[in-house]
């Protein structure tokens, strides 16, 4: 598909990431980059907006717009961001504990509000930054030193979430599956509205456990469907390691006024005819 | 903390540990039933020290992880009016986010505790000392005490708690991120039984019991709100009291004694720093050099900051031509606190000393003995100006 300007280099910064090696978020660092040239998107109409955490890091690897945010408030920037520069293709980049614990309100807001724009979190089951406590996505026994014995308690289900909440797109996928990751990130930016793809992205220095992550992910034997009550049912029986589109749904996407009505006041006074 | 050589009081067991392992020793001796909390650096040794001694059985605590430090100290606050005793601990934006139940816990007169590692608050993001973060809740009717070192952290943590209880306010403690929180030196940790002794059990005043019958948090008129504020002042009125009798209690027990104020060679002095947290450390050496030099130099460091032991830094500086006020934290528009504070305090009294205000380590940047050294030497003839002064960081 690559007959384009731009490259997968061109999308990223001069700045080392300084992530453990070994750690899933050099692949989706890689995948982001490689789908932004599939896009054919000049890195100056790219924003990559994030909050706190390993994960969040990643604006200041790629040559586009960034902020690094605050912690679990990537979502409620990134809207800010995309309202008043509709133009811009926005790409939010967030982990499990930054999404789903401190930020877990917003997601559920940002799904039902339905904005355009491309949600990605990688999910390590496990807070990376703050050296390995568990997060909302850990499994209720995994013992270690700070989660002795295990939490006991229930994991945050992203995907039931995600469409429960009205997600226009629903997704999964493994950081090391860049090939399937990169075409699914592609699918997500071109959908119009929220898009959402959790990608399972292994922490190898708090979990090293998820190193076998690359033998047990496997695609999902079902085909995407643009039916929600389908979607659901289909997530009953997800194992939470199948990957691939889950859900494109057809909702219209918020619109923001912001440039309209700054630009043109035909379009105010036509709002305020009674 | 002021030794008492003169006191054969007993010492417990002498340990080598960081000054965040040290706050948790203290809440482990002070026997928190509840205690929640969200991991942010440079506070995690903390959580972690807490984890480990309670699944070694040493920590009886219900210890939750809520999703954020908003819910932590949501959590604390009923987990204390109905009863409980409660610890927690965060830094810098951990302790921000919490702003507005910080409010909502003092006006609720839940006595938490809470510790806090002082780190610069974003943006731009950075992990280093500056006590801006802990500086600005000072409205919020939380008592602030710093600790200079890890024994101090540990010893005011169980002070706190009698102190909370005591006067039925939050008690928050803090203490500088690295220079104090990952610093290793050797710790007194006293026996249970001699906390045990200085702080009893929690009998709190309001509970959930049908028979008392009350509920909290309701909308009030003006005037009872405005009477929240007096009960609250008045509650204020009594810390330095009350802390001034614990830490004498406290040092007759361990020998360590924390004043509201601690003095160091003030008595005769031309010359004196005033001071909290780590920085009295560095002033301290800097006073022993400079006296050897020939100048008569002494050190104010402030262990109480809220409420302003004022009366006590009057008489302090009562006679003393110069003051220096080492700030590590800055008031963007203003000042350092700790000058605003102090000269606020001296206004309107006879008091003559020229009080100057040194922006000295905002950021976190080094602030070498030396520097301290010729900072004395350049400012004790200078005419005070009326703002905040910079001092270039070590090497600039
Ligand atoms: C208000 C606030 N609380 C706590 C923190 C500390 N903190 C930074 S990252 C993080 C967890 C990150 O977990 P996750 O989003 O899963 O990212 P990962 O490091 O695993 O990629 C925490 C608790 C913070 N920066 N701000
Ligand atoms: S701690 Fe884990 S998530 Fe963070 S960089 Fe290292 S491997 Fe990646
Ligand atoms: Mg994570």
């Amino acid at each position: 598909m690559n007959a384009n300007a731009f490259k997968a280099k061109d999308y990223k910064s001069d700045v080392t990431p300084i992530w453990c090696p070994g750690c899933g978020d050099y692949h989706v660092l890689m995948s982001i980059t490689k789908a932004m040239a599939d896009l054919n998107r000049d890195p100056k109409d790219m924003a990559v907006i994030s909050g706190i955490g390993c994960s969040s890091r990643i604006p200041a690897y790629t040559n586009c717009y960034g902020f690094h945010g605050v912690h679990g408030r990537s979502l409620a920037l990134a809207s800010g961001l995309k309202v008043s520069r509709p133009d811009l293709t926005v790409l939010v980049m967030s982990g499990d504990g930054d999404g789903y614990s401190i930020g877990g309100n917003h997601f559920l807001h940002a799904c039902r509000r339905n904005i355009d724009m491309t949600y990605i979190v990688m999910d390590n089951r496990v807070y990376g930054m703050t050296k390995g406590q568990p997060s909302p996505t850990t499994e209720p026994d995994w013992d270690s030193a700070l989660s002795p014995g295990g939490t006991g308690l229930s994991p945050f289900q992203p995907l039931v979430i995600a469409l429960a909440s009205g997600a226009n797109f629903v997704a999964r996928e493994f950081s090391g599956d860049i090939k399937n990751t990169t075409k699914t990130i592609v699918e997500a930016v071109n959908h119009p509205g929220f898009s959402f793809v959790e990608i399972l992205s292994p922490c190898v220095t708090f979990r090293p456990d998820e190193r076998a992550w690359k033998g047990a992910v496997h695609r999902a034997s079902v085909d995407e469907t643009d039916d929600p009550a389908r979607a659901a049912r289909r997530i009953l029986t997800d194992d939470g390691l199948n990957t691939g589109i889950l859900y494109r749904g057809k909702r219209a996407p918020y619109q923001a006024h912001v440039k309209d009505e700054a630009g043109d006041a035909g379009i105010l006074d036509a709002r305020f005819k009674v | 903390m002021k030794d008492m050589p003169g006191t054969d009081a007993p010492r417990g067991a002498l340990r080598l540990m960081s000054g965040n392992h040290a706050v948790a020793e203290g809440a482990r001796l002070a026997r928190p039933e509840v205690t929640p909390v969200y991991p942010i650096t440079p506070q995690t040794p903390i959580l972690e020290k807490l984890t480990e001694l309670q699944s070694a059985g040493e920590f009886v605590t219900e210890m939750l992880t809520p999703e954020s430090e908003h819910s932590v100290m949501a959590t604390a606050m009923t987990a204390s009016l109905s009863g409980a005793r409660v610890f927690t601990a965060t830094s810098s934006q951990g302790l921000m986010l919490m702003h507005e139940l910080l409010h909502y816990a003092a006006g609720a007169r839940a006595t938490i505790v809470m510790f806090n590692v002082n780190r610069t608050p974003a943006s731009p993001w950075g992990f280093w000392p500056d006590q801006l973060d802990s500086l600005s809740q000072r409205d919020t009717g939380w008592v602030q005490l710093y600790s200079e070192s890890p024994q101090d952290s540990l010893d005011l943590v169980i002070q706190a708690f009698r102190l909370a209880e005591r006067v039925r306010l939050p008690v928050m403690i803090s203490h500088d991120a690295f220079y104090v929180s990952h610093a290793v030196e050797p710790v007194d940790v006293p026996a249970q039984d001699l906390v045990d002794g200085f702080l009893p059990p929690f009998e709190a005043e309001f509970r959930l019991d049908p028979d008392i019958g009350r509920s909290i948090g309701a909308p009030v008129d003006q005037a009872t709100w405005n009477q929240s504020r007096r009960d609250m002042a008045e509650a204020m009125g009594r810390v330095i009291a009350e802390f001034t009798r614990f830490g004498a209690q406290w040092g007759r027990l361990t020998g360590r004694v924390h004043a509201p104020l601690q003095l160091y060679r003030t008595e005769d002095a031309e010359i004196v720093f005033v001071t909290l947290g780590s920085l009295a450390g560095t002033a301290r050496v800097a006073v022993d050099m400079l006296r050897r030099a020939g100048m008569r130099a002494g050190l104010v460091k402030l262990c109480l900051f809220r409420p302003l032991p004022a009366e006590a830094l009057r008489s302090a500086l009562d006679g003393v031509p110069v003051a220096l006020v080492l700030d590590r934290n800055y008031s963007v528009g203003t000042g350092g606190v700790l000058h605003q504070e102090l000269k606020s305090a001296l206004h309107g009294t006879a008091n003559a000393t020229r009080v100057h205000g040194l922006l000295t380590g905002v950021g976190g940047v080094d602030v070498p003995v030396e520097q301290l050294v010729d900072l004395a030497q350049e400012f004790r003839e200078r005419v005070p100006e009326n703002g905040p002064i910079w001092i270039d960081g070590h090497g600039r």
